[in-house]
């Protein structure tokens, strides 16, 4: 029961880490229809940034958690340099120019950062210092709890944000449709930049939530996230937000429960297996809608 | 006042639009009528910038248009329903006619006012206000194009084929609020291929042919005229 419980925990923890990553593939999937290889790098961005910024703020003996602050900005200023410098010129091209565009934006974020920061793994500084707790006899580390409470946090507020305010709704009705969109007033470039920045600042939270759990960071951490939750945002539905956080949940989830009663060689062949069933079945994902439109 | 002087617009190697010159004076409704392919909804695409001109100048009162980003145009009273309703179809109604304010700023009591006035004139938006747009049938998305219009106080409407593919009642009524939108003082510009109740409406028209302004004048006149008999009117 015990064993149950911490992996019940875990996984969310995992899970909730793909889904706030996932969450920038769909967001900029939803107003773009690009997918943003690039995307998964920034989380590499965010951890170096923590790296850099934990020992600065205790050494100065301010809080460590303002560092998150920083990497958000940090992380969310790349992702809209990313977006203006390297994708929008390309934008009306097609969307083959597209996709080699943000695979090359990857490669050159983290060559850049093997640059920088060197080849070497770097050990990222506990944020927060708390003990372990035993809730029904399971031995919970609280840090887990907290990281994961503020990423479902984040992801409400999110939901929240995108049903209830004006650029909330704004960022959905571009995709709909951009004609529409920029006759009623809105700025579909300014809207797409802010969705950038958004999806960034999130992969800088998963960062947060990521250097909790393992606490080190390489220049190629990115891509293999980045792929999990790439699959996750499909899974979910890719476009759909809600979906974004299931499927990431999902993934993570699964991930933790086969590593610990199945095999733990096996988790990747079946989180993948789960993926391709589930396209199979329903090629939209889980909650991503057949568009059929009335005309 | 809106006015369009020598206006070229090209797609690549094809010139779509030849010099076309119009206007349309405040409290006029102009009905720009023409068959398929002669350029008509490129003719308001350029008016609100979604395309650009090649040459020559559109300007709406002291305002160039062509150097106005297409996205302020409503913030100007400009008010474009583009052809096929363009509705949000992901969207509830309400939420359609909110962003149709979007560029209202933060003024709720007038946004209130506006949204009572459209569920006031169209009450089947109001009986399915937390409906998916893209769920209404044409006739109540044509309905909902134009009650979003509405919602950004414009001066004036350019509508583009409100009455395609609906049934003749929905024509009639259809038509019936181009009309209470004028009687409310909204300026009309009416790109129609139903020539026969455009040039009804309307107080002058303009005949677009193959990218050329070949017959302007009165409404009425039109009707009469023998060569819109024959091509348009079927008579």
């Amino acid at each position: 029961m015990s064993l149950f419980i911490q992996s019940i925990v875990n996984g969310l923890n995992q899970g909730a880490i793909y889904a706030l990553i996932a969450l920038g593939y769909t967001m900029v999937y939803g107003i773009i229809r690009m997918i943003n290889f690039a995307h998964g790098d920034f989380i590499m961005v965010g951890a170096y940034t923590l790296f850099y910024t934990i020992p600065l703020m205790i050494s100065a003996g301010m809080p460590a958690w303002l560092a998150v602050i920083i990497a958000i900005v940090i992380c969310s200023v790349i992702g809209v340099m990313v977006e203006v410098i390297a994708y929008r010129p390309v934008r009306r091209s097609g969307s083959m120019s597209a996709l080699i565009t943000a695979l090359a934006m990857s490669v050159f974020l983290e060559n850049l950062a093997m640059v920088l920061f060197g080849a070497n793994p770097k050990s990222v500084p506990a944020i927060f210092n708390l003990p372990a707790v035993e809730i029904l006899g399971a031995k919970l580390q609280l840090k887990y709890l907290l990281t994961l409470g503020i990423g479902i946090l984040i992801m409400v507020g999110l939901q929240l944000f995108v049903k209830f305010t004006k650029l909330g709704k704004a960022m959905r009705a571009v995709p709909q449709d951009k004609q529409a969109a920029t006759l009623v007033g809105i700025k579909v470039n300014k809207i797409i930049t802010t969705t950038f920045a958004i999806g960034s600042g999130l992969a800088a939270v998963a960062a947060l939530m990521y250097c909790s759990t393992y606490p080190r960071c390489t220049t190629d951490m990115g891509s293999m996230m980045g792929l999990k939750a790439f699959i996750a945002a499909v899974l979910g539905g890719i476009g759909v937000i809600p979906g974004a956080m299931i499927g990431g949940l999902i993934v993570g989830l699964v991930e933790i429960f086969v590593k610990v009663y199945i095999a733990p060689g096996w988790y990747e062949a079946i989180t993948y297996s789960i993926l391709i069933i589930v396209l199979l079945i329903k090629p939209s994902g889980i909650l991503g809608k057949n568009v059929g439109e009335k005309v | 006042m809106l006015e369009l002087k020598d206006v070229n617009v090209s797609y690549g190697a094809i010139h779509a639009i030849h010099d076309a010159s119009l206007t349309v004076q405040d409290g006029e409704i102009v009905s720009l009528i023409g068959a398929n392919g002669a350029g008509k909804t490129t003719i308001l695409h350029t008016i609100t910038g979604l395309k650009e001109a090649t040459s020559g100048s559109i300007r709406y009162n002291d305002l160039d248009l062509r150097a106005t980003d297409a996205s302020k145009l409503i913030s100007y009273g400009i008010a474009h329903v583009p052809e096929g309703r363009h509705i949000f179809p992901g969207m509830t109604v309400l939420e359609n006619l909110e962003m149709g304010a979007y560029s209202q700023g933060k003024n709720t009591e007038l946004l209130e006012k506006n949204k009572a006035l459209v569920f006031e004139r169209f009450p089947r938006l109001k009986e399915r206000y937390r409906q998916l747009a893209g769920t209404l049938s044409g006739g109540e998305q044509q309905m909902l194009a134009m009650g979003r219009a509405l919602m950004g106080n414009p001066k004036i409407l350019l509508l583009d084929e409100p009455s395609m593919g609906l049934s003749p009642l929905l024509v009639k009524e259809i038509f019936s609020i181009i009309k209470y939108c004028h009687e409310m003082g909204i300026t009309i510009l009416l790109v129609e291929q139903n020539a026969k109740m455009a040039l009804g409406i309307a107080d002058r028209a303009y005949v677009l042919e193959t990218g050329n302004i070949t017959i302007s004048g009165d409404a009425k006149e039109l009707l009469a005229d023998e060569r819109v008999k024959k091509a348009y009117l079927g008579q």
